[in-house]
């Protein structure tokens, strides 16, 4: 890995070179979904990479939300004109998985350009999610997040629960939901962001309880759900009866639960690490917990499994275009680029360097709970189940577990019934999107 | 050839012959696997409960949809005709809501409605209502078809003060001698002359309804709770692009067309024999 030698001169020379010189400099086009104070991280690590040498120029697209992103990518491959590099969330993942005829490794691409992939440089949760069965890395973590869990300290405080600690189980979180709401401290006490990703998908992985056969999906494609499992049940009926009076408040299927927390209506609350920038804006007077765990379950805490997304590279395009991929993605894995990363969007940092070099900075202990996400992820080895998800259509299979769980919710079924209609029309949805 | 002709063959024809194509194949969403299945789609979408579900979904909404929009723009007009001063003014107010985009709309209605933020979900609480449209599939429906409607309500307005001015003058005072009464006179002169009129904009508001909420379906539930709002053009976007299942998307528009076909050659060969064109 030469390239990481430069030094901070030549870098500045090479600026002056590569706004100038007209010889051919080689386009690698980047299509994102990233908005807001993430976007700018996108624009910055651009433009520095730019900076950095003259042989190539990234150029980054913005192309709409996450979903939008992909079916952009899709439909620039299927009319020959896809980008070198794809930004693809983690629902996606099994569908480029799945095109294994228009996709390019990561690891091929480093190796093609003379460079070496070590994954032992890499958080051990996120190489695995991203990588194929046999070990080879499929694509490049972007970035990384976690669910966690939020709390309000003064709800806490008018309900007359303990500040300094937040729940830790499940059960825990019941029974301070309920305190919250009895003592009229907050009209609601827990609310959650993507009921599929935290309660089912992380839930499982957290509590080392199998979400599907061949390891989630990730050892094949014939795989069937294993959600309706009485760990599964006892959960969601426990959520169904806390929805009845209001204890559990549904916010919709992504992050729209967001506003409810933030808005002071529930006291609780579990989301994403990556939502905490609206958290610390919105100056609420918040605390931070590892996302709970059931205590029925025997191996927990195990670990969580990543959630945001990676990018892919398309196959076809020419040495010198995968060069400049390649020469992108070690410039990604300098520590100071994902130190950045890291710090100013609130995705974990994908290298063990970049981790350290935070933790030695300081940084953790003047923002308590940014560290949280990271040792959930990486504080045990992943097993069978804690690796993450894969399917093929994985969107689908949410949206049949999402209409599922909203009837459960709104009181038209029992938990058991939800979640066996939820694994009958998931397996048969499964079964079909293999024939394609 | 004649330029439309052309037009109509790339807009029209091109497209609508790849949807057919489209629609007797299974694929991948790259593209890299295809094979050529002929009818197995559409027997497999039109076996799907979520596909009748969808249909169910799509006659309730535009029903409701068309009526409430229909019924008040019609109260308005009637209204706005009453009015001795400020008649213009009226109007032009009324009609305003017609440049929003039906997302904008759509949005405008979550705000409103929306159970956390909203200011007439709050009023609707503190009436003791539990509204509740993201688990309510009634609340969710309501939410939808007042949005639909509120946007359509004002070009309906626009067509039934034009045909309300259409209304000869000489006829209602005429009944109004002969003692009928102001509804009798709605009912039995206004509302028949207007027939037109009303024709006429029921099959724009069906086909509004029909075709171009997809923008506030998109913006306010999503087909959600369940798939209780899930129309046919929502479930085409759903499992085309985000399920990425080409073929049964592509069978659904195939269906969609037919409808359409259908839904207007229905409209004007039966129903338009039955209206006064006065």
């Amino acid at each position: 890995m030469k390239f990481f030698g430069f030094a901070a001169g030549v870098a500045a020379t090479m600026t002056l070179l590569s706004t100038t010189s007209a010889f051919a400099v080689t386009q690698i086009s980047w299509w994102h979904a990233m908005t807001g104070a993430n976007a700018e991280v996108v624009d910055k690590i651009s433009k520095d990479f730019n900076a950095s040498q003259s042989d190539y120029e990234l150029v980054p697209v913005f192309k709409g939300t996450y979903p939008e992103t992909l079916n952009a990518g899709i439909a620039a491959f299927r009319a020959g004109q896809a980008p070198d590099i794809l930004q693809v969330f983690d629902v996606g993942t099994g569908v480029m998985m799945a095109a294994e005829g228009a996709i390019k490794p990561v690891a091929e691409v480093m190796t093609g350009a003379g460079m070496t992939f070590d994954k032992s440089q890499y958080l051990p949760g996120i190489v695995g999610y991203y990588s194929k069965p046999d070990g080879t890395m499929l694509s490049f973590p972007y970035n990384s997040s976690s669910p966690i869990l939020y709390y309000s300290k003064d709800i806490f405080q008018k309900a007359g629960l303990d500040v300094s600690s937040p729940p830790k189980t499940w059960n825990e979180v019941w029974e301070a939901a309920k305190k919250i709401k009895t003592s009229g401290a907050a009209s609601c006490g827990y609310t959650s962001t993507w009921l599929t990703w935290i309660h089912l998908e992380n839930f499982a992985a957290w509590n080392d309880v199998s979400w599907a056969t061949q390891q989630n999906g990730l050892a094949g494609g014939d795989v069937e759900l294993k959600i309706n499992a009485p760990i599964f049940v006892n959960h969601f009926q426990a959520l169904a009866d806390l929805a009845k009076d209001g204890t559990f408040k549904y916010g919709g299927r992504t992050s729209e639960a967001k506003q409810i927390f933030l808005a002071g209506e529930c006291g609780i609350f579990t989301e994403s690490s990556g939502g905490l920038g609206d958290i610390v804006k919105s100056g609420m007077n918040y605390g931070i917990g590892q996302l709970p765990y059931d205590t029925d379950a025997k191996g927990a805490p195990q670990n969580t499994t990543p959630g945001g997304a990676s990018l892919w590279v398309f196959g076809n395009k020419s040495d010198e275009q995968y060069k400049g991929v390649a020469a992108f993605f070690a410039y990604l894995s300098k520590t100071d680029v994902q130190e950045y990363l890291h710090q100013k969007s609130g995705y974990l940092p994908v290298t063990l360097a970049a981790y350290e070099a935070t933790k030695k900075s300081g940084f953790y202990d003047k923002n308590p709970g940014r560290e949280t996400p990271i040792l959930q992820m990486t504080g045990k080895a992943p097993t069978d189940n804690s690796k993450g998800v894969r399917l093929p259509n994985l969107p689908q299979v949410r949206d049949i577990q999402n209409e599922e769980l909203e009837k459960m919710l709104a009181g038209q079924q029992t938990a058991q019934q939800a979640l066996d209609n939820a694994v009958t029309r998931g397996n048969a949805a499964i079964k079909e999107a293999l024939e394609n | 050839m004649a330029p439309q002709l052309a037009i109509t063959l790339v807009f029209f024809y091109w497209p609508a012959g790849q949807a057919l194509y489209q629609s007797m194949l299974r694929q991948d969403p790259f593209g890299l696997r295809t094979k050529f299945v002929w009818f197995a789609n559409f027997r497999k979408v039109l076996a799907d409960p979520a596909y009748l579900n969808s249909i169910k979904v799509t006659v309730v909404f535009s029903l409701a949809t068309a009526i409430v929009a229909m019924g008040v723009a019609l109260l308005l007009a009637v209204m706005a005709e009453k009015a001795v001063r400020g008649k213009g003014l009226y109007r032009t107010l009324l009609i305003w809501p017609y440049a929003v985009a039906p997302a904008i709309a759509g949005m405008l209605w979550l705000f409103l409605f929306n159970p956390s933020i909203g200011s007439l979900a709050y009023l609707l609480r503190s009436l003791g209502i539990a509204w509740d449209p993201l688990l309510n599939g009634t609340h969710a429906m309501i939410l939808l078809v007042s949005a639909a409607a509120w946007k359509q309500i004002s070009y309906n307005f626009l067509f039934f003060v034009a045909g309300l001015q259409a209304v000869p003058k000489t006829l209602i005072e005429a009944a109004a001698m002969d003692g009928a009464g102001e509804t009798k006179r709605f009912w039995t002169i206004v509302f028949p002359l207007l027939a037109p009129t009303t024709f006429f904009l029921l099959v724009v508001n069906t086909v509004y309804a029909l075709f171009d909420t997809f923008g506030i379906v998109h913006a306010v539930t999503g087909g959600g709770p369940g798939k209780t709002t899930e129309t046919l053009v929502y479930k085409v976007y759903n499992d085309g692009f985000v399920n990425l299942i080409l073929g049964d998307s592509a069978a659904q528009s195939v269906i969609l067309m037919a409808i359409v076909i259908a839904l207007t050659a229905i409209q004007f060969r039966y129903v338009e024999r039955k209206v006064h064109y006065g």
